[in-house]
């Protein structure tokens, strides 16, 4: 997107250089060091006095603030980067509280906090050993300052639960007593911090519950929709339905005359904003604004076009990148016995977050803050700063905990669009809400897709070639092009497929492989969607290996269990899942099963599923098995409540929803149009935990992508037909 | 000028008369725990009591509504944040975002005082709010313990 690359180019003028801040890639900051004081006047931590080390805050009263730079969107990753750091620290946990640092003191202090962005199941695993450390070195410090204060060798003094005790002469002191005196002194060099071992763990690694539950209980949870401001204004905004299109006319004078009405606004070329007491007043006024849009090409585009346009990649030599390739699978495919095609669908989908988008801007001529909730408190400082007109330092982000943000909150469009509006009413808070139509509207769209697998069986029914064509938009290009490599390819488009790698290594091994990608780019703005190309992928591998088993006579486990001997990992998932649900013993009457396994971010991740297809084709999932080896667990019961989180997201998706377009521009607007996954159609989940050790695989996303895959093969099991599009309320089902 | 019962105190509020309650309480009241999610009764975010029975504030105009309504939203579902469910989310450590949740927990409310005992199917058919990010297994689990119903659901499938 090339709004993208220019603020990229501009921002960079002004000594802050962003790369891939739409993903959370991380900004490169060159410093702006003038800004320092005023950030730190500006801060809502207590960031002088009992501040030992970077992540750790002791008050008198010894309770420990941890600070947490990545973002709380229900994930969970506040309280087990708390845990962490509490680990090393040796401190009271039920003493511990957390706050977020502000973007804006990040930027000043060096980035003291490191990266902010909260997205690719990054937030534990990518920050773990920093933030250990942070804790390791603040509890050397707070014995240091005991030790010295005690005229004793610091090696003879020992800590519990936040209390340090000298035993030769019987002497207790707590953290808060040391903390001062702690944070005058050097931080430890982090080379020289030994981290303890996992299998030591007291606090990490335990199901604590989470720090930030009670205050979603009563209402007092504030989420930046909620943040009131004195003499705040509120902002409804309509941007235009067509992607691409410009403004070109619309009528202010009934909007105006309408009761709370005080500024009709037009923000950038797109959209058109009204500004009122309160949102709904504004939010009315707005539709009756008849806006007129200048349309251009893309109001001509549909669903069907879009089809069309990537069936042509299906063939395609121009603009394919290959991800995986091994020996030759065309001509091994072309002499076997045996040959199987199939050609898949999947739609493009929305994040559609509980809470939308929306954002609180004041802006002044030399100073612009927002409030908001945002996967990456760094790209919204950038955003806040170029929509400014401002340099960084002169802009701060309240970061809020997310009413849900799944991808969509990684990209900073609601940052812009609030700045955009508040920048026309100096130094009046302006809190724009999208609505919910709005924000479907507006999405960044898991992209659509289509792909057609073919594989060939000798006559012994052993698979000897396996290609896969994918032909969809390539998220990268249109979101953060510098992220391509050299030759163009987007890397992201072969999640899970990858011959090697620790994010997403293809589990099973082919003699004759070839993945590719015809990338296809449409106008409609992609993004990273909970699990983002993994869930596409995932149900086009796993489908299909179901389909050439069958015909190979052989049973679905049986047939992966010979192509994954050089992948352990990702079998002993799979052989987990498969006993719990007792593969090869004959499934309760009137149930099907399926399996699937994939590995995404870091971590391998299989399920079971076991279901029942009514005579009228309705089917329902009775149960699902799944099992994930992150590598390490930080908190079991949280990890738990992401397996079945994702379940919830993947499986919606599949059964349900699928946004479609017409005339250029989105239609489905609301949740009845896009229906979620409720109470009545969720499943029993079982989850096992494997964590295997050794290496630190996220948990927020992974197991997205074998849900879906798991249940149709359980549904293939039933009817014999395989499923090629999606979501599957566009199927009609029969049983065999 | 309308006047308005909301959580056992009298409120006059200046508004539109079709602006939905929601929104009054959001913005004219600064009771902001009650949500907007949809504002087409599709979600339950903005769930609220009124006189007792659940109510999608979204969709309910202020005109539709009476001062002598008693209207209940989270904030005064209990004094403490004490109401056996809200107890139980917190045992069970049910929300994730949470930005439903306030919604979830006036909907579970009404359901234990139409149903002091609730089955998994009374708890299918009640529990129609949205949870994007997918805590069903977590609100059922805790409704059985606010219940005190000791059924196998009830205990879930928790490790
Ligand atoms: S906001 Fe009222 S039901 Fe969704
Ligand atoms: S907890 Fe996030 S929507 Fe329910």
């Amino acid at each position: 997107m090339t709004a993208r690359t220019a603020t990229a180019t501009r921002l960079s003028r002004r000594t802050f250089l962003i790369s891939g801040a739409a993903t959370g890639g991380g900004l490169a900051l060159g410093l702006h060091v003038g800004g320092l004081k005023e950030a730190l006047a500006q801060s809502v931590l207590g960031t002088t006095g009992n501040e030992v080390g970077a992540w750790v805050f002791i008050r008198p009263n010894d309770e420990v603030v941890v600070r947490i730079a990545r973002s709380e969107m229900g994930q969970g990753t506040l309280t087990g980067l708390a845990q962490l750091v509490a680990e090393e620290l040796e401190c009271d946990w039920k003493k511990v509280r957390t706050e977020y640092p502000t973007p804006g003191q990040n930027l000043a202090r060096n980035r003291l906090w490191g990266d902010m962005s909260t997205g690719g199941s990054r937030g534990i695993r990518q920050s773990q050993e920093y933030v250990r450390k942070g804790g390791a070195a603040a509890r050397m410090m707070l014995l240091q300052a005991a030790a010295d204060q005690w005229k004793v060798p610091v090696a003879e003094v020992k800590v519990a639960n936040g209390v340090i005790t000298h035993a030769a002469t019987n002497r207790r002191l707590t953290y808060g007593k040391v903390a001062a005196a702690a944070a005058k002194l050097p931080v430890p060099d982090s080379k020289a911090i030994t981290l303890k071992d996992p299998k030591s763990w007291k606090i990490a690694g335990r199901s604590e519950k989470r720090l930030d539950t009670a205050d979603k209980l009563t209402g007092k949870q504030v989420f930046a929709i909620d943040v009131k401001l004195p003499g705040m204004l509120n902002a409804s905004i309509m941007d235009a339905p067509v992607f691409g299109a410009k403004v070109k006319s619309y009528e202010e004078a009934k909007a105006r005359a309408m009761p709370g009405v005080r500024h009709v606004v037009k923000v950038g070329d797109t959209a058109v904003a009204v500004v009122a007491d309160t949102w709904w007043q504004a939010n009315a006024a707005l539709k009756v604004l008849n806006i007129a849009w200048e349309e251009g090409a893309n109001d001509k585009v549909s669903s069907q076009s879009i089809a069309e346009f990537l069936k042509q990649g299906l063939d395609a030599t121009e603009g394919v990148f290959v991800g995986n390739t091994v020996g030759d699978a065309g001509q091994a495919i072309a002499g076997a016995a045996r040959k199987l095609e199939a050609v898949y669908f999947s739609p493009y989908q929305n994040h559609a977050t509980m809470e939308p988008m929306n954002c609180v801007a004041k802006w002044t001529a030399d100073r612009c803050e927002v409030w908001v909730a945002s996967q990456n408190g760094e790209a919204s400082l950038a955003a806040c700063a170029e929509a400014a007109g401002l340099p960084p330092s002169k802009c701060e982000v309240y970061k809020y905990h997310l009413g849900g943000g799944f991808g969509r909150r990684g990209f900073q469009d609601y940052t812009t669009k609030a700045v955009l509006v508040a920048k026309q009413i100096p130094g009046v808070p302006i809190k724009v809400i999208w609505s919910r139509e709005e924000d479907m509207r507006q999405g960044r769209f898991r992209p659509v897709g289509i792909c057609r697998m073919s594989a060939g069986l000798d006559d012994k029914g052993e698979l000897v070639g396996l290609a896969m064509r994918i032909s969809a938009p390539s998220i990268l290009a249109a979101v953060a092009p510098a992220r391509l490599d050299a030759n163009g390819r987007d890397s992201i488009a072969f999640q899970g497929l990858n011959p090697q790698g620790p994010e997403g290594q293809l589990g099973y091994t082919v003699p004759n492989l070839l993945i590719d990608h015809a990338m296809r780019n449409t106008h409609v703005p992609p993004g990273f969607w909970r699990g983002v190309n993994n869930n596409q992928n995932a149900i086009w591998l796993e489908c299909f290996l179901d389909e050439v088993a069958k015909a190979a006579g052989k049973d679905p486990l049986e047939f992966r269990r010979k192509l994954m001997g050089n992948h352990p990992k990702h079998l002993a998932v799979l052989n987990a899942v498969a006993d719990k649900i007792g593969w090869g013993t004959p499934p309760p009457a009137g149930l099907t099963r399926g399996i699937a396994q994939h590995m995404g971010y870091g971590s391998y991740v299989a399920a079971a599923a076991e279901v029942r297809l009514s005579d009228r084709g309705r089917v329902k999932i009775e149960r699902l098995v799944m099992s994930t080896d992150c590598g390490h667990v930080v908190n079991p019961q949280q990890v738990i409540a992401q397996v079945e989180g994702s379940v919830a997201y993947g499986l919606g998706a599949m059964l349900y929803q699928e946004c479609t377009v017409s005339g250029g521009r989105m239609v489905e607007e609301n949740f009845d149009s896009y229906p979620m996954m409720l109470m009545e159609d969720f499943p029993k989940i079982e989850t096992i935990l494997a964590p295997s050790g050794g290496f630190w695989g996220g948990v927020g996303e992974p197991t997205i992508c074998v849900a879906a895959p798991a249940v149709l093969n359980a549904i293939y099991a039933a009817t014999g037909q395989g499923i090629y599009t999606l979501p599957l309320k566009n199927v009609r089902l029969q049983r065999a | 000028m309308a006047r308005l019962n909301v959580n056992g105190r009298t409120r006059e509020v200046e508004a539109a008369p079709d602006t939905p309650l929601l929104w009054v309480l959001r913005e004219q009241i600064g009771l902001t725990g009650t949500k907007y999610g949809c504002g087409i009764a599709q979600c339950g975010a903005c769930s609220v009591h009124i006189n007792g029975a659940l109510q999608r504030s979204c969709s309910i105009p202020l005109s539709s509504v009476k001062a002598t309504d008693r209207i209940v939203t989270i904030e005064g579902l209990s004094a403490r944040g004490d109401h056996p469910v809200q107890r139980a989310w917190l045992a069970l450590d049910v929300p994730q975002c949470g930005y439903c949740q306030t919604g979830q927990i006036m909907a579970a409310a009404a359901l234990l005082k139409s149903k002091p005992k609730p089955t998994d199917a009374d708890i299918d058919a009640a529990m129609t709010n949205i949870c994007r990010c997918g805590t069903y297994s977590r609100i059922r689990a805790a409704i059985h313990t606010a219940a005190g119903n000791t059924s196998a659901s009830a205990a879930g499938k928790k490790a």
